[in-house]
């Protein structure tokens, strides 16, 4: 099952002929996704990888019948490539996943692109400046992002977070106690994104596949909190959290436009006390995170 | 990105929000000259440096540290006491409780002439990350600190939301006037001028704008006696006047020579260095570190795909820093080859002759090859398989905390 991609999505990408896409779109073909073309304005007619270029969104989705595109192109154009990627997918079939890898997008570019998404039905806005999302089958599977396929096998825990590299930690985690994964996402690291937590623990917990949940945050906003406290009324599987700046000094920008906490508010004490508030299994440490989802996993009679 | 008030203040007049006449300084006689120029009796004498909190601060002699004068901003009513302020300001290390205890040196000054104060408000916009929406707020209690309004009186504080396809609507722009207990021209004069300001947040990109205070004058009109502006950074490709605006003294050093090189860095306090990739990875190298008895010297995220050059600038800013004793590199190699990594800080070792110890983590693509490499180097380099190992090698090697 997995959640909202599966092994045989069929997937655009926007910015194809762009360097990114381009190296991108070639690791994504290697681990086995079944990308079926993309879109550069004004490139429509060629080919990339053997997969076919169109000029707008629409046209890709009709000629392709695509579920899901990612959008790798640069900054300034980046909020409207997910406001045409969402009207075509709406348009078209009703329904689409579009995710953005695009860091350093203006903030009000997004508040604009989340709120014209957000009109739109069946259409789910993952990113941006995350690293996508990967369902892993059985041999290979379907990475829609910059993740490093090889590291994945395909299980049962679900793994949600801000960051990039984090991801990867804890899916190495996750491995080193031979868990393979359902489906694993970054929400991005950005103040304003599409998809967040509670959409992505509800998701899990509607996933017959998923047995266990490991998500991450870090310092800034309060949707941390948010999930916790959703996530004691809402999920019956069991969690594990990190959450990353504990040592971070306030009104510092960490690195992530989001990273930052404002006015006292969005530090680590606060998210990792509401974690432990909602029964969430909390690792203090990254290289933890394997045991700590061990001893969950035999407190539910999973192992 | 920050500016200062005189900045924040220009462009509040050119997008006709009402302020008082002022003039920028940068030394004494500017000052006097700027308060002959202004022929207002009574004036404000306000340093500008990027932080809050300027009125209760204190001026410090950066030389001898002694106190030279309470309060950052001081009303002069007459010309030898503006002579006396900016005296006391300008070249002074202002200390705030927004600067940390280091302050701020002050190399500019606001002359600001008066006006007759019937009430101030308190007035922000911002970006609510929650309701991905522009969140202007606004309280009848102004000139004090917001936190302590939403903590102590919340029913003083009022909140408007703006939905981004609608605008600012008439109805709220009006409504929160009321709610601020305005009426007749001082409510028809905080309408128009929160409708410039909105549009001036999005026209402008910002991040942040807060007001405090706003103020009622005596004959009803709604004027902006401060101006505190942020704009979001990822925008500058859209804003070339920034780089007018910009006060790189405001700025760190070594954190504008990383951002020119592509990475990001934040100096701290403690000696032990980082070098990670992911900013999340290199927050949780900092935490790890810090709970294993050892304290981080940086934040340092070389992104996703550094070259052997960033390495190796990254690995000379880290040096930078005279309180760094030892630097732990950890890097989940994902699209970045950990062969190409390890090459990378054996390169950054010998060209910089780095003395400090080094403990690295490699995981994730080619990590056999990559601690192979590390394993034939003669160097100082300790390599290691997991980030609490590596705090834990890190902490021994440096014999304990900072």
């Amino acid at each position: 099952m997995a959640i909202w991609i599966h092994e045989e999505s069929r997937v655009l990408i926007q910015g194809i002929t762009g360097n990114q896409g381009m190296f991108h779109g070639e690791k994504m073909l290697e681990y086995g996704t079944n990308l079926v073309g993309g879109v550069t304005p004004g490139k429509g007619g060629q080919e990339v990888h053997g997969v076919p270029v169109y000029n707008t969104m629409k046209e890709a989705i009709s000629e392709t019948d695509a579920d899901a595109s990612v959008i790798y192109v640069p900054p300034r154009f980046a909020g409207a490539a997910i406001i045409e990627a969402a009207d075509a997918f709406h348009a078209v079939k009703g329904e689409g996943v579009v995710v953005c890898i695009t860091e350093g997008i203006p903030t009000l570019d997004m508040v604009k692109a989340v709120d014209h998404v957000g009109r739109l039905a069946g259409i789910r806005l993952i990113g941006p400046n995350c690293p996508g999302i990967i369902t892993p089958g059985d041999g290979g599977g379907c990475k829609i992002g910059i993740m490093p396929g090889h590291i994945h096998a395909k299980g049962r825990i679900g793994i949600v977070s801000k960051s990039g590299t984090l991801t990867y930690e804890a899916v190495g985690q996750a491995m080193s106690i031979d868990e393979g994964q359902s489906t694993c996402l970054g929400i991005g690291g950005d103040p304003v994104n599409g998809t967040g937590f509670i959409d992505c623990l509800a998701a899990f917990e509607a996933d017959p596949q998923t047995e266990a949940i490991i998500m991450i945050g870090e310092i800034g906003g309060t949707a941390e909190e948010e999930a916790a406290a959703w996530a004691k009324e809402n999920c019956t599987k069991p969690i594990v959290g990190f959450v990353a700046g504990a040592t971070a000094p306030p009104g510092k920008r960490m690195g992530h436009a989001g990273a930052i906490i404002a006015g006292g508010k969005g530090t680590a004490a606060e998210k990792f006390a509401a974690f432990e508030a909602a029964g969430i299994a909390c690792a203090r440490d990254p290289s933890e995170i394997g045991a700590v989802l061990l001893e969950s996993l035999k407190a539910a009679g999973l192992r | 990105m920050n500016i200062h008030e005189y900045q924040g203040k220009q462009l509040f007049r050119e997008a006709g929000v009402k302020v008082l006449d002022g003039v920028h300084c940068t030394s004494v006689e500017q000052a006097l000259a700027a308060y002959d120029e202004l022929g207002s009796r009574i004036v404000a004498v306000k340093s500008q440096i990027h932080a809050g909190g300027r009125g209760k601060g204190s001026l410090y002699d950066p030389a001898s540290g002694g106190l030279i004068m309470e309060g950052g901003v001081k009303i002069a009513f007459d010309r030898n006491e503006v002579e006396t302020y900016a005296q006391n300001i300008l070249g002074n290390r202002l200390v705030t409780i927004q600067t940390g205890a280091e302050g701020k040196i002050v190399n500019h000054l606001y002359i600001e002439a008066g006006c007759a104060i019937a009430h101030e408000y308190y007035l922000a916009l911002l970006v609510d990350r929650e309701e991905k929406s522009v969140l202007i707020m606004a309280s009848t209690e102004g000139g004090v600190d917001i936190e302590d309004v939403a903590k102590n009186t919340p029913e003083a504080l009022h909140k408007v939301w703006v939905n981004p396809r609608d605008g600012l609507l008439d109805g709220q722009k009006s409504d929160l006037a009321t709610d601020l207990g305005l009426s007749g021209v001082a409510h028809t004069s905080f309408v128009e001028m929160i409708g410039e300001l909105y549009s001036t947040f999005l026209s402008n990109d910002c991040a942040m704008i807060e007001i405090n205070p706003l103020v009622r004058s005596e004959d009803d009109e709604i004027i902006a006696l401060d101006a505190k502006i942020g704009f979001d950074s990822n925008a500058a490709f859209r804003h070339p006047e920034w780089e007018g605006l910009r006060d790189r003294a405001e700025e760190d050093a070594a954190e504008i020579r990383a951002q020119e090189a592509g990475l990001s860095y934040v100096n701290l306090d403690g000696n032990i260095g980082c070098l990670v990739n992911g900013a999340g990875l290199a927050m949780a190298t900092m935490d790890v570190i810090k709970l294993y008895g050892g304290e981080p010297a940086n934040f340092l995220d070389v992104g996703g795909g550094a070259t052997e050059e960033q390495v190796e600038i990254a690995f000379s800013i880290i040096m930078e820093d005279p309180s760094v004793k030892g630097i732990l590199v950890n890097i989940f190699g994902g699209i970045m080859r950990c062969d190409i990594i390890a090459r990378g800080v054996i390169a950054a070792t010998e060209s910089l002759n780095l003395s400090v110890p080094l403990v690295v983590r490699l995981a994730g693509t080619n990590v056999e090859q990559g601690r192979a490499i590390l394993a034939e180097s003669t160097l100082n380099i300790h390599s290691v398989e997991d980030l609490a190992e590596g705090a834990q090698k890190m902490v021994a090697l440096i014999g304990g905390g900072a």
